[in-house]
């Protein structure tokens, strides 16, 4: 058997079954993450939600699935045919080859690459392209405008999110993801962070394009945003692809701050609950808030996005990258 | 001053706006399940038309066409001749239910409450023709939601 995982065909193998065994999941997660949103929104507005396919609607999800790929491909006329179709296609690519660096347990990454953040963000960035390609080859103005929006406030937040990773990175002394979460063994970092972990969740929720950041979207202004014109499966890309990048940046939002695998007190019926669960938990913690916040929050107005991204957001993590810096010099308590 | 950047640093307002909706995610729910459970109709609800009869089974409309006359929509047409008996009755009656408005003037004017708006609100059909009801459609409704139809006159004669 060791033998043949060392054949370059064995690790092949072993990689796609790996793949496989992370991203299944994922997408039935992606499919249920649309129903507990619209459970829990339901739920906030004294509504009952999907309840009528299977029993407590459990079967809306696939029910919405075969909906969406009965529909019709429609492609513009206008529509520059070979871009038009990419662009879902590198959104959802994107979504998915984020997750090779995510540990959901002591080793248990697909790649567990010494520059596993970096990666992350290389990849979240670019996930514009994707945006901007499809406003683009839409050749539609309300698309266009979308994806303008789109990649603005993604490349915006991105920034003040770079700082924060920066400061946890500061107090880990790696990029690698598992070395991150094995520094949290004793202490979760959003508790001597927390300025960073709230401003971190804020601008994950601007980076995903979710509410109270759906400009990109604005329903009530631009349709649906820089997807006006898709239909079908290409559509239904897009919409696995925005759902993934929720799990995705949940995820990371437990690797940098909620102590990733780690049970929340190291005593007993704590440490029974294996570690995947415990990550998939506070996954969910974090979808449940996503969702609480879009059911909570008005959107805002695209000038006050910017300057909540560029004159709020960027000088604070700024001002506490540098003191968090100075705090771990200080102490002493930089690590090696 | 120093109070108002508190408390925007600490995001006050934000999280009292969570909390309300948190409270509310655990608050009763106030849908009903509709096609299982419905709301309560009140006895003036206004819905679909019916012809009423007399106990003895003789139709109650006498052709006087005032429904016809008061109807805004317009949508009544009644055409009427004497019966073998010498009765005025009608010979067609119709509704088009696509024009009508449902404000249940015809059933205000109508002398022997004949022409009556009963509880039944379920009345889609897939045809436009379906929804032109005739006089025999009409009768139907009459005796199908009569025990109803009563009951709701009965409730509502003291304020008439």
């Amino acid at each position: 058997m060791s033998d043949f995982i060392a054949t370059p065909f064995g690790t092949l193998v072993i990689t796609v079954a790996q793949a496989l065994a992370l991203l299944v999941p994922l997408l039935v997660a992606v499919a249920y993450l649309t129903y507990g949103e619209r459970k829990v929104l339901a739920a906030m507005q004294m509504r009952k939600g999907p309840n009528v396919v299977g029993p407590f609607g459990l079967g809306q999800p696939f029910a919405d699935a075969i909906k969406m790929l009965m529909k019709e491909t429609i492609i513009p006329s206008g529509a520059s045919r070979a871009l038009f179709m990419m662009a879902p296609m590198i959104t959802f690519g994107l979504a998915m080859i984020a997750w090779a660096v995510i540990p959901v347990n002591d080793g248990w990454a697909v790649a567990d690459i010494n520059v596993g953040i970096l990666y992350l963000f290389a990849i979240s960035s670019l996930g514009v392209y994707g945006v901007i390609i499809a406003g683009w080859a839409s050749n539609s103005k309300y698309a266009f405008l979308g994806a303008l929006r789109s990649a603005a406030q993604m490349v915006s937040y991105e920034v003040s999110m770079g700082f924060v990773i920066v400061t946890v990175l500061l107090c880990v002394g790696s990029l690698n993801l598992t070395a991150i979460v094995r520094a949290q063994e004793h202490v979760w970092f959003f508790i001597p962070l927390f300025p960073m972990f709230i401003i971190f969740f804020i601008s994950a929720l601007a980076e995903t394009n979710r509410a109270p950041f759906d400009l990109p979207e604005g329903e009530s202004e631009l349709v649906a945003g820089f997807f006006v014109e898709y239909s079908s499966l290409s559509f239904g890309l897009f919409f696995l692809g925005e759902y993934a990048n929720m799990i995705l940046m949940s995820a990371l939002t437990t690797i940098l701050f909620l102590g990733g695998w780690y049970p929340p007190l190291s005593i007993v019926p704590f440490t029974w609950v294996p570690g995947p669960v415990w990550f998939i938990l506070k996954i969910c913690l974090c979808l449940f808030t996503f969702v609480w916040v879009r059911a909570t929050f008005p959107r805002y107005r695209y000038d006050q996005l910017m300057r909540l991204g560029w004159k709020v957001f960027l000088p604070f993590s700024l001002f506490w990258l540098v003191l968090t810096a100075f705090v771990l010099k200080l102490t002493g308590w930089l690590p090696a | 001053m120093i109070d108002r950047m508190a408390s925007a640093m600490l995001l006050r307002e934000l999280v009292s706006g969570m909390a309300l909706t948190l409270k509310y995610f655990f608050s009763p729910k106030v849908t009903l399940n509709y096609p299982y459970e419905r709301g309560a109709l009140s006895p003036r609800f206004k819905g679909e038309h019916a012809l009423r009869r007399y106990p003895n089974g003789e139709e109650r409309c006498i052709a006087c066409k005032l429904c016809e006359a008061v109807c805004p929509a317009q949508c009544i047409v009644i055409e009427s001749e004497p019966r073998e008996d010498g009765s005025r009755r009608t010979t067609r009656y119709d509704i088009d239910m696509t024009k009508c408005i449902y404000c249940g003037l015809c059933e205000e004017a109508c002398p022997v409450d004949a022409i009556v708006q009963g509880p039944n609100l379920e009345f889609s059909v897939e045809t436009r023709e379906e929804l032109i009801y005739q006089k025999d459609k009409l009768l139907a409704n009459g005796d199908r939601w009569e025990p109803m139809l009563a009951e709701r006159l009965r409730l509502d004669a003291p304020y008439r």
